[in-house]
């Protein structure tokens, strides 16, 4: 009779909202005072119950609430997504109590207890991150070894590059493709000789002292380029009626499939050279790159491939009952819906490539994770591999974010007409 | 008269399967003529050999004076001189029907742009869909894709048309308006080739019926004395099961 007097009902639910309002809030009150003011407000209870008493009076304060077709509709959506049972009240506030005792001491880490003025390991004093750490190297986190007074040579190719980018997106169709094409086929050549110089007045830079962030963004930037025609080469050769191409293809694949990418970085700068003529003198950095790209061309090959088995045979059909042989075909009506088909397989491979170029300290090159391998390890900078870490984590996140919500937008620009 | 289409002796195996066995068919200009036959008897697979979809390996086809053979070039030519039209409809869905008309005619028959997309407006008129020439496939009824399909081939001006039942994924409402076309197109002097069931389409505008079985030419006659007056035993059963 009791318990039936306890159960939240429509008719009383000003009383059930107002006590399970309390229950909850008293509950979050004492879960952030415990955790930001280091104040146990409970501390009068016994330890164990004292420890879990938000659970205890949330889960309370969240039966109280849970009352069926309400009318109100911010309680009714409440209730149906983190409250619907008893079980996933407890979990609800189980996560949201972890993730307020977890991000207490990394907000503490991360800003309120760091330090970020100052030009040395000594005047990181308080208890959190050295954010110093990353201002004095970040030249070098962004330029590598390049020498400081060329540096403007790499700020101007990225923001020329950008800058084409940018315009590329806003002016019509028409001119769109010419932009397109320049920025394929000679904006490559203008940068490389910008960054490397050697004429025009420009002075020579090798590309050992390339590095850091604009290093990562170069190597990113060709192998994606170049692995993406050549992985859809590969995909066409290898359903090719052609058994000459078919295989060649196959073995590519397989081959490049089946080796680490630390194995192959290797072999492309320590074994290569050996086979090579004496004399002849391929750059560390384009043997790197083409390695990187034949990888993931590997990769690529195989995601193309299943968008182009996914099509079904009458497109193939109806194409070629139009007198379509087989390049025309394929690049009008293969490959334009087979690659929508496998954008988001695509977008993965790629991001993958981004994250895979940290590889490259194995050849002694340092894009951004590896200069900061390398900072860290300079006497005066002992002990700060979580700052730099953290930083380049951060850095690539933002990077690979931009690509993912990128190629979700081109996902959904080109679904119009499903 | 001369022949457009000529096929001797011409057999083809899947695998071990024979699926066409000694197949001798001639098709003058302008002549339409329907296949009939229970399913898997080879009347598909017979006019995909006439525009090489399906590649025979005995006998020859001879299509507008051309040998069907390995030659890539020949047989691209053939292909945009027979307008094929499918079951499944096949329209490109990643392109509006306008440039699904003019595709073809641009990148194969190398009509510019303008040109193209006036034959494509010409055929999408004929064919009652011109007002829907800028949506997508996928926006389309199961029988205006077909219209529209229909219209594609059209576009590239062929001198035959071979329809792969092209009726049979339409819901019934919707088959009449594709039949239309159809009877209007022979009506036009096309040369036709219709694999379909359609025995009231067959009689309105079939110069000749054929009836295949097993891979076969069973019987072969002008409509009327094929529906009157059948000779196989075979195609009477056939005509009493589905008339």
């Amino acid at each position: 009779m009791n318990l039936a007097y306890l159960k939240p009902t429509k008719e009383k639910i000003n009383t059930f909202l107002l006590l399970g309002s309390i229950f909850v809030i008293f509950a979050f009150f004492d879960i952030l005072t415990n955790t930001f003011l280091n104040r146990n407000i409970t501390g009068f209870l016994p330890q164990t119950i004292s420890f879990f008493t938000p659970l205890i009076l949330g889960y309370i304060g969240f039966y109280l609430i849970r009352i069926e077709f309400s009318g109100n509709r911010f309680l009714d959506k409440l209730n149906k997504n983190i409250n619907s049972s008893n079980f996933n009240a407890f979990l609800t506030l189980l996560i949201l109590f972890i993730i307020i005792k977890a991000i207490s001491p990394l907000i503490n880490w991360l800003i309120l207890d760091a330090n970020f003025v100052g030009s040395s390991k000594d005047d990181c004093t308080g208890n959190g991150a050295c954010w110093v750490f990353i201002k004095v190297w970040f030249n070098r986190l962004m330029y590598g070894l390049y020498p400081d007074v060329e540096q403007w040579r790499v700020n101007s190719a990225f923001i020329l590059l950008f800058t084409l980018v940018g315009i590329a997106f806003f002016v019509p169709q028409k001119i769109k493709k010419y932009f397109i094409i320049f920025l394929l086929f000679v904006y490559p050549f203008i940068g490389i000789k910008l960054l490397s110089g050697g004429s025009f007045g420009l002075v020579y830079v090798e590309t050992a002292a390339w590095g850091g962030l604009s290093l990562t963004f170069i190597i990113s930037a060709f192998a994606i380029l170049f692995c993406f025609p050549i992985g859809v080469f590969l995909a066409l050769g290898r359903r090719s009626s052609l058994p000459a191409i078919r295989y060649i293809s196959i073995g590519f694949i397989e081959l490049w499939r089946g080796v680490p990418l630390i194995t192959v970085l290797f072999m492309a700068a320590v074994m290569f050279p050996m086979f090579l003529p004496d004399g002849t003198f391929i750059d560390k950095l384009i043997r790197v790159l083409i390695a990187i790209t034949l990888f993931e061309a590997a990769y690529m090959a195989e995601v193309v491939r299943g968008g182009l088995q996914a099509l079904p045979k009458g497109q193939y059909e109806a194409a070629k009952s139009l007198g379509m042989g087989y390049w025309r075909m394929n690049i009008l009506i293969i490959l334009p819906q087979a690659l929508k088909l496998v954008i988001p397989g695509i977008a993965n491979t790629l991001l993958a490539l981004v994250k895979d170029t940290p590889l490259i300290f194995v050849v002694g090159l340092m894009e951004l994770a590896g200069m900061i391998g390398l900072a860290k390890t300079n006497p005066k900078w002992l002990g700060m591999a979580m700052e730099g870490y953290v930083f380049a984590g951060l850095v690539f996140w933002v990077i690979c974010y931009a690509m993912s919500r990128y190629s979700q937008n081109l996902e959904k620009k080109l679904s119009t007409e499903r | 008269m001369g022949k457009i289409i000529e096929l001797k002796k011409v057999n083809k195996w899947f695998d071990k399967f024979q699926v066409l066995k000694d197949i001798n068919l001639e098709v003058a200009p302008q002549e339409k003529i329907v296949i009939c036959g229970p399913s898997g008897s080879g009347k598909s697979t017979l006019i995909r050999c006439i525009n090489r979809l399906e590649e025979h390996q005995e006998g020859n086809i001879v299509v507008d004076g051309v040998e069907l053979s390995e030659s890539t070039k020949n047989i691209e030519k053939i292909r945009a001189e027979v307008g094929m039209v499918f079951q499944q409809f096949n329209l490109f869905p990643h392109l509006s029907i306008l440039d699904n008309c003019s595709l073809a005619p641009i990148w194969v028959k190398k009509l510019p742009k303008k040109e193209a997309e006036e034959i494509a407006m010409k055929n999408l008129t004929r064919v009652q869909i011109d007002d829907q020439a800028h949506k997508f496939p996928g926006q389309l009824s199961g029988g205006q894709q077909q219209r529209a399909a229909i219209a594609r081939a059209l576009c590239m001006e062929p001198k035959i048309m071979l329809f792969d039942e092209p009726t049979s994924a339409l819901d019934p409402e919707m088959i009449k308006e594709v039949l239309d076309v159809m009877v209007d197109l022979a009506k036009g002097g096309m040369t036709m080739i219709v694999v379909t069931h359609e025995m009231g389409f067959a009689k309105e505008v079939a110069d000749y019926m054929i009836f295949m079985d097993e891979g076969k030419i069973v019987e072969r006659a002008k409509t009327k004395e094929f529906f009157e007056n059948p000779k196989s035993d075979r195609t009477k059963l056939f005509l009493s099961q589905i008339l």
